[in-house]
């Protein structure tokens, strides 16, 4: 080592397309941590390349960590739809590791029924959402996950809705691991990610991520470390601890697990069927 | 209906204004119940300021940031149905995403004001200009004007309300301004003081509202018996539009002292070669027109505003006597017998006895620079074509092939 600023090669470039870099998120963005924290995953659990994977991703920010990062087959859709076409994938090539990620506006607002009839159906997908809690791409509008009161360009007033806590929502609707990290917590969201990756079912790991551009400037929010410091500061869920309802606040956002159990798998049930029929 | 008055100089308030802004600010003269929406680039713009309004309180409306396009047209249409005077905005995918109900409130006869940053589809994502969006909703009923500046897209916008509400119509309406090139760029827009656009435009009167005192049933089922009947209807609807809209524009006129028409014309009389075009390219084919002319080629400009209904008469009659007309249009109709802008010229055309040739060049896709030299690249081969008697049916200008 020559100098203090030369390392050896970064572990996540070997999945990285290094032509594609850098990436196109704001000083500051959580989707960085996001990248770092799945590929450490991956590497973790002994993949040396990303060819047993296929990625799909839609709209917004979040849905730029996949592509055109990732080397590996990535499918870059529509608003909303990305896990509808994951299914489509999954169903006609099974054997590979289905993983959708994207944004909070992408998977649960305008693609919220994809996401809660995926993890009904219980489809062997892992789905990773970055949570902003915004629109971050589009400049900051209100979404389903803007907490209550905020000001955003469209509730410059304050949001007078609730946000959706995405976790218990998946949770509730049959997935059968999800996990709720931050971006503050790379490590524990990576393990979570690497449990995910290995559930037979659908996993869902929720990792809240900072929006210094967007989110921070419209709602005070501050910047990357004011944002940081504010995830540190998030309860962490007792093992076992019963899920319950509970709306979710700023300071009231529980991190954790909040599922890990097996479950029939859809395509596992669709070819049971077959052979049934047979 | 208030006789309209000229209104003096001194109470038109001008401010340089984005296409998006333009409309933005339109709308809030327009007395708005009821907004639904959901972002999209470039359209963005529009409900954000318009959402600045409302909670500022300079607008009565309620604005309701839905969770996709398809539930903010759906939620224009509810609205609308209880009567309401509604508007949304979108773009591109946003637009595709809207599709199934485009029908229903043309179908359901909403006068809902659409305004759209004219936006390429996926895939592969982008988010610049083109019209493949809008030309895909052409068959949908809904009214289309593309407009060419931002006063025009402001003008046209307050004219819209007139023109869909009118019972004569009660039909949705498309107000199209090109995404990025007039709906990020800053002009100067001459806006109207709030009581003369609440003169021009009252208050909506809606014919069949959804009233729990006086109950009716709308859009249930209507099979082989009676769906006819209704598409017969809406056919006939749409046929009342030019004379409305002349109608609402001379009104507009007196007001303002503009109108735009259904098109414009720029030097087409003694034209040998016309150009067809419509929305910012417009713009630009005026001038290499004018430059042209200075070199002594006999070339016009016709540009399109309203696609739909689709002025066939009035174009033909103006473009008769050319040799050529030359039509410029930003989108592909993939496998058709035409793209979009030359196929209704061409049927418009077709009942000619003599028809000028036309030739049809697809530009600017994706949001691809569309600059003088491109049109008079498509003019010098139109002429090249003239000589020859024949052309191809359509060729595409400023791409790698
Ligand atoms: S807008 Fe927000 S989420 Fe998007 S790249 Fe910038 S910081 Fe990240």
């Amino acid at each position: 080592m020559d100098t203090l600023t030369s390392s050896e090669k970064h572990f996540a470039l070997q999945y990285l397309r290094e032509e594609a870099l850098p990436s196109p998120f704001c000083p500051g963005c959580g989707n960085g941590i996001t990248v770092n924290a799945f590929l450490k995953a991956v590497k973790d659990l002994g993949h040396e390349d990303l060819s047993g994977f296929a990625f799909v991703s839609g709209i917004g920010c979040g849905a730029w960590i996949p592509s055109p990062h990732f080397k590996g087959d990535t499918l870059h859709t529509t608003h909303g739809r990305a896990i509808a076409f994951a299914t489509g994938l999954k169903v006609a090539r099974p054997e590979l590791k289905v993983v959708v990620i994207s944004g909070d506006g992408d998977l649960a607002a305008i693609g919220g029924n994809h996401l809660i009839h995926a993890a009904r159906r219980n489809i062997d997908m892992t789905v990773i959402c970055s949570n902003n809690f915004i629109y971050g791409m589009t400049g900051g509008q209100v979404a389903p996950t803007t907490f209550t009161g905020d000001r955003t360009t469209t509730s410059p007033y304050g949001n007078p809705e609730r946000p959706f806590d995405l976790a218990r929502l998946v949770a509730a609707a049959g997935a059968s691991y999800v996990a709720r990290w931050t971006t503050a917590h790379p490590n524990q969201a990576s393990r979570a990610i690497k449990k995910a990756l290995q559930t037979k079912g659908f996993s869902f790991v929720e990792i809240l991520s900072q929006c210094p551009t967007a989110y921070g400037r419209r709602t005070k929010a501050g910047d990357a470390v004011d944002m940081i410091q504010w995830f540190k500061s998030l309860p962490i869920r007792k093992r076992d601890e019963e899920a319950g309802y509970c709306v979710p606040t700023k300071q009231a956002h529980d991190l954790g697990e909040f599922v890990d159990r097996e479950d029939t798998e859809f395509t596992e049930a669709l070819k049971a069927m077959v052979r049934k029929v047979e | 209906m208030t006789a309209v008055k000229k209104i003096p100089k001194d109470d038109v308030v001008i401010e340089g204004l984005t296409g998006d802004a333009a409309i933005a600010h339109a709308l809030k003269q327009c007395d708005v119940d009821v907004l639904a929406a959901y972002p999209i680039t470039p359209q963005t713009i529009i409900v954000e300021d318009f959402q600045k309004f409302a909670a500022d309180g300079e607008v009565k409306t309620k604005v309701i940031p839905v969770e996709s396009e398809h539930s903010a047209m759906s939620a224009c249409v509810g609205a609308s149905a209880a009567g309401a005077r509604v508007a949304t905005a979108t773009a591109s995918a946003g637009l595709a995403l809207m599709w199934e109900i485009l029908y229903c409130a043309a179908s359901m006869r909403m006068p809902i004001v659409l305004t759209i940053a004219n936006r390429a589809l996926s895939a592969p994502i982008n988010i610049h200009n083109d019209h493949s969006d809008s030309y895909g909703a052409r068959d949908s009923g809904f009214i289309q004007i593309y407009t060419q500046s931002c006063q025009e897209a402001y003008d046209t916008t307050i004219m819209a309300f007139k023109i869909a509400e009118d019972h004569d119509v009660l039909l949705p309406i498309m107000v199209c301004i090109d995404g990025f090139i007039l709906s990020h760029n800053v002009e100067r827009v001459e806006m109207l003081p709030d009581d003369a656009v609440a003169d021009f435009l009252g208050i909506r009167e809606p014919v069949q509202p959804l009233d729990p005192n006086n109950p009716i049933t709308m859009g249930p089922l209507a099979l082989t018996d009676y769906y006819f009947e209704f598409k017969e209807q809406q056919d006939r609807a749409i046929k009342n539009v030019p004379d409305i809209f002349k109608r609402v524009e001379a009104e507009f006129e007196k007001m303002t002292g503009r109108s735009y028409g259904m098109f414009e014309t720029h030097k087409t009389e003694d034209a040998d070669i016309i150009i067809l075009t419509h929305s910012t390219a417009g713009g630009t084919a005026k001038v290499v027109a004018d430059t042209l002319r200075e070199q002594g080629e006999k070339v016009g400009v016709v540009r399109l505003r309203m696609f739909r209904p689709f002025p066939s008469e009035e174009i033909a009659e103006v473009v008769k006597n050319a040799k050529a007309v030359a039509v410029f249009e930003k989108c592909l109709s993939f496998g058709g017998a035409g793209n979009p802008l030359a196929m209704e010229l061409r049927t418009a055309l077709y009942h000619l006895a003599e028809r000028p040739m036309v030739t049809d060049f697809v530009i600017g896709l994706g949001g691809r620079d569309v600059p003088p030299t491109t049109f008079v690249e498509g003019y010098e081969k139109t002429k090249e074509y003239l000589k020859k008697g024949e052309a191809p049916s359509y060729e595409t200008l400023g791409v790698r092939k």
